[in-house]
C-alpha cells in the first residue's frame, strides 16, 4: 500500500513532460528576467489602518525586476519597517497590475565574471528575504500579475500570499530555463510550502502555476476575484482591492483573528514526506527525478540535475545545509556555457518580440487563404487576437476539416481551463468561413496557405488582387519557393512577403518573415506586427532558396539521406541526435515535415546548389514517394505508424529502398561522427546565410535555428555555439570530412574568419 | 399545490378587486422564470383555472428577474397595436418546488430503456441506472450560463469595484426591512391578497420575510458568496420565495367605456443589456438616464422611484455608478455623470430585500407601488428599473391617473 501510494507519487513527477519544454517546440521563456536601467525611486512606503504598505513600482517599465539598485532600497525600507512602531504588520504589493515581479535582472548575473561573483548575488538576495521571513512583523505578499524566478522567491519569503484570479498573474521559477536555480533560498522555501513532487515539478520545469491551481498547492494562502469597471478602471479596481484585501488580512495575521492555515496533505503527501525521511526512500524518489531528466536531456543541461542535489542536500541535512549548497550550486551553474547559451537564447527572444520596422497602419481584417493544417492553424492564432479572421478554402469539405481543427484546439483549451465554453463558442461565432472572395474587399491582410506550386500561387494573386483594397499585404506562407518569383505575379509587388510559419501553428513559437527586394518597410511592419500578436517570435531574413529555416535545415537533411544510403538507420540518428540535444530525432523529423514535402524541396535545392547540397542519388526520396511513403500523415515514412500506439517502427519498405541505393561509408561511421556530419553542415549553412546577408544579424539566425528548427538550446543557436565553442575545431572538423566527401563540408570564409581569429564574436550580448 | 395555484390565486384575486367580468379580458400574459414542466404556457392553465374565459388566449414570457416587466410591456404592445384592449399581465414564482432532473446519462439510459426488448438487457440498463452517476440529480441552473458565476458573486465583486462597503450595506437592507415593517403596520400594502393554502387551514396574510434586525446582528454574518473577505451576506440579500401577482391594463377609451378609474398610466419603457460579467447588475444606471431623456424628463420631476433591491450593494452600487463622472463617461457613454435617486423617494414601502424576491411575479409588484405610492404620497411621476440575469434590465415611466 505505502509503495504504491509513493509510485503514485512518482508518477506525478514523471508524468510531467514539460523537461521537454528544454527543446523543441515550446522552449518558453517568460519575462522572468528582464532589463531594466533607472536612477529613481522604487518602492513607497505608507502607512494606513496601522499595516504597513510597501509598494514596489519601477518608473518608466512595464515591470519590475530585482537589482542591485533596488535591492538596497528594499533593504532600507525593511529596517524602516522594522523600527516603525505604528506598523503591526506589512503587506508588499506592486503598483503595477499586470506584474508583482518578473525576476531579477538578468544583466546582474551577466555581469558576473567568477563563480564567486555569482555567488555573491545569492548570497545578497538569500540575506535579504531571510529578513523578510524573519521579520516579528507578519508581511503578507500581495501579487497581481507576474510573480516569477525573483519575484516569486519574494513572495515566499512572506508569511502570507494573497494571488489575484486573473488570466495574467502566473507564478513560476523558470530559473532552469536559464540553466539557473532559484537562488535566493527558493529551492528551499518552496520545498516549505508545497509537496516535494511538486516542488521537483515546479523547479525542474519551470512551468507557470495559475493562481487557483497555486492555491490548492500550498503556493499561496487565499486568491480574491478580479473585479469589473466600477469608480475606476477595472484594472486598477482590482489592484486596490487585492490592496485592501491585502491590509486586512496582515492586521489579523498581527492581531491573531488569522491564522496561516499549515497546507492540506494529501495521504500521498503524508507518505512521500514519510519515505523520503529515509535514505532509501529519498534515494529512490531522487533517483527517479534523475533518470527521467537523463532521458529526456542526456545530461546536456547541468541545472536540472544540480536543483536535484541541492534537493537531496537539504533532504539529507536540513534547509541550512540546503540555503548553502543552493547558493554554491547557484555560482556554478551561473558561468556555465549553457546558462550563458540559455541567457542568449533569452536575449534573442526579447529582441524577436519587438517590430524594429514601424508601426504599421492599423490591421482589422485578415483573410487567410487554404484551410488545410497551415491555413486553419493560422485563422486560429489570428481569430483569438481579436481580428476579424476569413478563412476560404475551395471547397466544403475543406472549410470543413479546417473549422474541426480550430473546434478541437478550442475544445483542449477549455478542457484545460484556458478559455471557458462560452468564449469559445464566441470565438468560433465570428470566424467568416467562406468559398468565395465577397469578404475579402475590405481585408487588410491575406495570407495564403495554398499548394506549394508556383502556377497556383500567381493564380490565387490575381484571384485576390481583383477583390481587396489597394492597401492589402498579400502574405504567402511558404517554406522554400523564393518570395521575388512569386512577386512577379502581383501587380503590387511592394505588398507581397513571405510568412513562414511552422506545424502545428498553434503550438510553435517561431515565425520566418521573409521579404524580398521589392517589398515596402511598411508591409514588412504589418506582417511583423501580425505575428507578434499572434503570439510568434518573429525573425525577419532576406529572400532566398529555402531562405533561412528551410535552407539551414534542408543542407542537414541532404547528410541524413546520404547516412541512411551508408547504410545508417533512423532509430540509430534518432538516438544519436537526440543525444546531441535535438528535441526530435532527424529521422523523426523527416517524417514529420513529410517525404514528399522534403524531396520537393530536396529537388529545388540541388537545383540551386548543386553539388555543395548533394552529390548523391536523389531518386531514393522518389521511390519512397512513388511507394506512399509519404512520412506520419501517410502512416508510413521512414517509420511505420499505427494508430493509438505510440511505438513506431522502422518502415522494412523504407529501409528495402535505402538498401537498394545503398553506397559504402567513406569514412567510419563512429557515433560523433554522424552527429557532426549532420551538425557541421546545419551550422556551416547558417553562417553563410549571415555572409550572404539573407540574415540581417546573429541574433535571428540563434533564435530561428532553436525556436523553429530545434538546435540544441543549450547551445543557444549555431552563432552562440561558435561563440563559446570556438570555430576553430568546427573547421577543422569540417575539414576533415571534405577531405572525404568533398564540398558539401566547405566551410564558409565567414566561419574561417572565425576560425582565424578566436576574439571575433558573433554575438556581443 | 403548484406553481399555477399561485398565478390563478392572483389573477382571481385581481379580477374580484377590480371588479371586472373574467369574460372580457382579451389577453393575458404572464412571466416566470423557473419553469414548472408539467405548465410549461403557465398563463394558459392559470387563467384556465381561475375562472377567465377559456376563448381568452394567454402565453408565458421569461426574462429573469423582470419576466413581469415583460408580461407588462407586453400587454403594452398589444393594446398599442390594437390586437386587444383589455389585458392582464402577471407572473409567478415557486421557489419551493423547482424541477429537479434526472442526469442526462439517467436520462439517456431511460430512453434506451424502452427501446429494449429482453429482460436481460432491461436489466442491464436497470443497473446501470444504479450508479452514482446516474443517481445524481441536475438541479437548475444558478449560475449565469455565459459566465458560470452566480449572481451574489458578480454582485460582491460590484461592489468591491464600486467601494460599497458591507456597512453600507447593511444599513441600507435594515432599511428595506423598517420600510417594509412600517408600510405592513401602516396598511400600505393595499395590494397584498391573502393566501389560503389548499388543503390547509392556514391563510396566509402578510410576507414572512420582513425581519427588521439590529446591524449587530446584521454583522455577525459571514459573507456567502466570496469568502472570507466578501460583504455580501444573507442579510443583505434579497430572499427566495414563492409569489404571484397580476395587474389589469387597458386603453384609456375602454377604462372610460367601462366606468372604472384607473390608477396610472404606463407612458413608457425601455430595455437595456450589457456585459454579464462585470456589469450583471448595473442595468438600472444605464436605463435611468435612459427612460429619461426619452421621455424629456429630469430626475427631479421623478416623485417615486421603486427600484428592484436584487442585494442591497447592487442598489448602492447603481447609485453609485449613476453619480461617479468616471462611469458615465467611460462606460455609459454620455458628457457627465446623470445623478442617483435621492433616498427620500426611493423605495419608501421596502422592496425585494425585505418583501422577497419571486423573480417571475416582482415586476408587477414593482409597479403597482409605484401607482400606489403616487397616490399615496400624491406624487405625478414614478420610475421603476430592475437588473436581471444575463446583463439585463428594464426601466419605466408610471404617472399617476388625474
Amino acid at each position: 500500500m505505502a509503495s504504491s501510494q509513493l509510485l503514485g507519487a512518482l508518477r506525478t513527477i514523471g508524468k510531467t513532460n514539460h523537461l521537454s519544454k528544454l527543446g523543441w517546440p515550446n522552449l518558453y521563456y517568460s519575462r522572468a528576467f528582464s532589463v531594466s536601467s533607472s536612477q529613481s525611486k522604487y518602492l513607497t512606503y505608507r502607512v494606513e489602518d496601522g499595516v504597513a504598505v510597501i509598494t514596489f513600482d519601477t518608473p518608466n517599465s512595464k515591470v519590475n525586476t530585482l537589482s542591485f539598485e533596488n535591492s538596497e532600497e528594499f533593504k532600507q525600507i525593511l529596517e524602516k519597517f522594522k523600527n516603525d512602531n505604528t506598523a503591526k504588520a506589512g503587506v508588499l504589493i506592486s503598483g503595477k497590475p499586470d506584474c508583482f515581479i518578473a525576476g531579477a535582472d538578468i544583466n546582474m548575473l551577466q555581469a558576473c565574471k567568477t563563480t564567486e561573483d555569482v555567488e555573491k548575488v545569492s548570497t545578497e538576495s538569500k540575506d535579504m528575504l531571510m529578513d523578510v521571513e524573519k521579520s516579528s512583523k507578519p508581511i503578507v505578499a500581495a501579487i497581481m500579475g507576474q510573480c516569477l524566478g525573483g519575484g516569486l522567491e519574494v513572495a515566499m519569503s512572506c508569511h502570507y500570499r494573497i494571488a489575484v484570479k486573473d488570466k495574467k498573474t502566473t507564478l513560476a521559477l523558470p530559473e532552469v530555463m536559464l540553466g539557473i536555480l532559484p537562488g535566493a533560498g527558493g529551492t528551499q522555501r518552496l520545498q516549505k510550502l508545497v509537496s516535494l513532487p511538486n516542488a521537483l515539478d515546479m523547479m525542474l520545469t519551470g512551468k507557470n502555476i495559475r493562481p487557483d491551481k497555486a492555491k490548492k498547492m500550498g503556493l499561496v494562502n487565499q486568491t480574491i476575484e478580479p473585479l469589473g469597471p466600477g469608480v475606476d478602471e477595472p484594472k486598477v479596481n482590482t489592484r486596490n482591492y487585492l490592496e485592501q484585501v491585502a491590509i486586512q488580512t496582515a492586521k489579523g495575521l498581527a492581531n491573531g483573528s488569522i491564522k496561516v492555515a499549515p497546507r492540506k496533505k494529501s495521504m500521498v503527501d503524508k507518505v512521500t514526506e514519510r519515505l523520503v525521511s529515509y535514505d532509501f526512500g529519498r534515494n529512490y524518489v531522487l533517483k527517479q527525478a534523475r533518470d527521467k531528466i537523463m532521458k529526456l536531456t542526456f545530461g546536456n543541461y547541468p541545472a536540472p540535475l544540480k536543483i536535484l542535489e541541492v534537493i537531496d542536500e537539504s533532504l539529507k541535512h536540513g534547509y541550512d545545509q540546503g540555503y548553502k549548497a543552493e547558493t554554491k550550486k547557484f555560482g556554478e551553474l551561473g558561468t556555465t556555457k549553457e546558462s550563458n547559451a540559455l541567457m542568449g537564447l533569452f536575449h534573442g527572444q526579447t529582441h524577436c518580440k519587438k517590430n524594429r520596422f514601424g508601426t504599421p497602419p492599423p490591421l482589422k481584417k485578415i483573410g487567410v487563404l487554404g484551410a488545410g493544417l497551415m491555413g486553419a492553424g493560422i485563422a486560429q492564432v489570428t481569430m483569438d487576437k481579436g481580428y476579424s479572421t476569413i478563412l476560404k478554402d475551395v471547397s466544403e469539405a475543406g472549410v470543413a476539416r479546417g473549422l474541426n481543427q480550430i473546434e478541437s484546439n478550442f475544445n483542449q483549451k477549455v478542457k484545460r481551463k484556458r478559455m471557458t465554453s462560452f468564449e469559445r463558442d464566441q470565438l468560433l461565432g465570428q470566424l467568416d468561413t467562406s468559398l468565395d472572395y465577397s469578404s475579402f474587399k475590405d481585408a487588410d491582410m491575406v495570407i495564403e496557405a495554398v499548394f506549394e506550386d508556383l502556377g497556383i500561387k500567381h493564380k490565387v494573386i490575381k484571384e485576390v488582387e481583383a477583390v481587396v483594397p489597394e492597401r492589402c499585404v498579400f502574405a504567402t506562407n511558404t517554406s522554400a519557393l523564393p518570395i521575388e518569383q512569386i512577386a512577379k505575379g502581383s501587380s503590387r509587388p511592394e505588398k507581397v512577403i513571405g510568412m513562414h510559419y511552422f506545424s502545428p501553428v498553434d503550438k510553435m513559437q517561431l515565425l520566418e518573415i521573409i521579404t524580398h527586394k521589392g517589398t515596402s518597410k511598411e508591409t514588412t511592419s504589418a506582417a511583423v506586427e501580425l505575428g507578434l500578436k499572434q503570439g510568434k517570435t518573429v525573425i525577419t531574413v532576406g529572400d532566398g532558396p529555402g531562405f533561412y529555416t528551410t535552407r539551414i535545415l534542408s543542407f542537414m537533411m541532404a547528410e541524413l539521406l546520404r547516412l541512411f544510403q551508408e547504410g545508417v538507420r533512423p532509430k540509430q540518428v534518432d538516438k544519436l541526435s537526440k543525444k546531441f540535444g535535438w528535441p526530435v530525432g532527424a529521422a523523426t523529423l523527416v517524417d514529420e515535415v513529410g517525404i514528399d514535402v522534403a524531396s520537393h524541396i530536396g529537388r529545388f535545392m540541388k537545383d540551386e546548389f548543386g553539388d555543395r547540397y548533394t552529390d548523391a542519388d536523389v531518386s531514393f526520396m522518389d521511390d519512397m514517394v512513388d511507394g506512399g511513403n509519404l512520412g506520419r500523415k501517410s502512416g508510413k515514412g521512414v517509420y511505420l505508424y499505427q494508430k493509438g500506439s505510440k511505438d513506431k517502427p522502422e518502415n522494412p519498405a523504407a529501409i528495402e529502398i535505402m538498401e537498394k541505393t545503398k553506397i559504402e561509408p567513406k569514412m567510419e561511421l563512429t557515433d560523433e561522427n554522424i552527429q557532426w556530419r549532420l551538425a557541421s553542415r546545419f551550422i556551416n549553412e547558417a553562417v553563410l546565410c549571415l555572409q550572404e546577408g539573407i540574415l540581417a544579424s546573429p541574433i535571428d539566425g540563434d533564435v530561428g535555428a532553436v525556436f523553429g528548427l530545434g538546435f540544441p538550446p543549450f547551445f543557444g543557436g549555431p552563432f552562440r555555439y561558435l561563440d563559446n565553442h570556438g570555430a576553430k575545431q568546427l573547421v577543422e572538423r569540417m575539414e576533415r570530412f571534405q577531405a572525404v566527401y568533398g564540398d558539401a563540408f566547405k566551410p564558409c570564409d565567414l566561419l574561417y574568419d572565425h576560425a582565424k581569429d578566436s576574439s571575433k564574436r558573433f554575438r556581443s550580448d | 399545490m403548484m406553481a399555477h395555484d399561485l398565478q390563478r390565486l392572483a389573477l382571481q384575486g385581481l379580477a374580484k378587486k377590480t371588479g371586472i367580468s373574467k369574460d372580457i379580458v382579451d389577453y393575458i400574459v404572464c412571466g416566470t422564470v423557473i419553469q414548472e414542466v408539467k405548465t410549461s404556457n403557465i398563463a394558459r392553465e392559470a387563467a384556465l383555472g381561475a375562472g377567465f374565459s377559456e376563448f381568452t388566449p394567454s402565453h408565458t414570457v421569461t426574462q429573469a428577474c423582470i419576466s413581469s416587466n415583460q408580461a407588462i410591456s407586453t400587454c403594452i404592445g398589444l393594446l398599442a397595436s390594437g390586437q386587444a384592449s383589455i389585458t392582464i399581465a402577471g407572473g409567478v414564482e415557486f421557489m419551493s418546488d423547482v424541477p429537479i432532473r434526472h442526469s442526462r446519462y439517467m436520462r439517456s439510459l431511460m430512453f434506451d430503456l424502452n427501446r429494449k426488448k429482453s429482460t436481460g438487457d432491461k436489466l442491464g440498463i436497470a443497473m446501470k441506472m444504479l450508479s452514482g452517476k446516474a443517481l445524481t440529480p441536475e438541479l437548475p441552473a444558478v449560475a449565469e450560463f455565459s459566465t458560470n458565476e452566480v449572481m451574489g458573486h458578480s454582485a460582491d465583486r460590484l461592489c468591491a469595484a464600486f467601494g460599497v462597503t458591507r456597512k453600507e450595506q447593511d444599513e441600507f437592507a435594515l432599511r428595506s426591512h423598517t420600510l417594509a415593517r412600517k408600510a405592513i403596520d401602516n396598511g400600505y400594502l393595499t395590494d397584498v391578497l391573502s393566501f389560503k393554502i389548499p388543503g390547509k387551514e392556514k391563510v396566509i396574510k402578510e410576507d414572512n420575510g420582513v425581519r427588521p434586525s439590529s446591524m449587530e446582528q446584521m454583522a455577525k454574518l459571514k459573507p456567502a458568496f466570496i469568502k472570507p473577505h466578501g460583504t455580501i451576506t444573507a442579510a443583505n440579500s434579497s430572499f427566495l420565495t414563492d409569489g404571484a401577482s397580476a395587474c389589469l391594463i387597458m386603453t384609456e377609451a375602454k377604462a372610460k367605456e367601462l366606468g372604472l378609474k384607473p390608477k396610472a398610466y404606463l407612458r413608457d419603457f425601455l430595455y437595456v443589456s450589457q456585459d454579464p460579467k462585470d456589469q450583471l447588475l448595473l442595468s438600472p444606471a444605464y436605463a435611468t438616464p435612459r427612460l429619461l431623456e426619452k421621455v424629456g424628463l429630469n430626475l427631479g420631476d421623478i416623485d417615486v422611484f421603486e427600484y428592484h433591491e436584487a442585494f442591497a450593494g447592487q442598489i448602492l452600487s447603481n447609485l453609485k455608478a449613476l453619480d461617479s463622472d468616471h462611469f458615465a463617461k467611460k462606460y455609459m457613454k454620455r458628457s457627465a455623470k446623470p445623478g442617483a435617486p435621492p433616498l427620500e423617494k426611493f423605495n419608501l414601502w421596502g422592496g425585494s430585500l425585505s418583501l422577497g424576491h419571486p423573480f417571475g411575479a416582482t415586476g408587477v409588484r414593482l409597479a403597482t407601488t409605484a401607482a400606489n405610492r403616487l397616490i399615496k404620497e400624491d406624487g405625478k411621476f414614478a420610475l421603476i428599473a430592475a437588473c436581471a440575469a444575463g446583463g439585463q434590465g428594464h426601466a419605466m415611466l408610471v404617472e399617476r391617473y388625474p
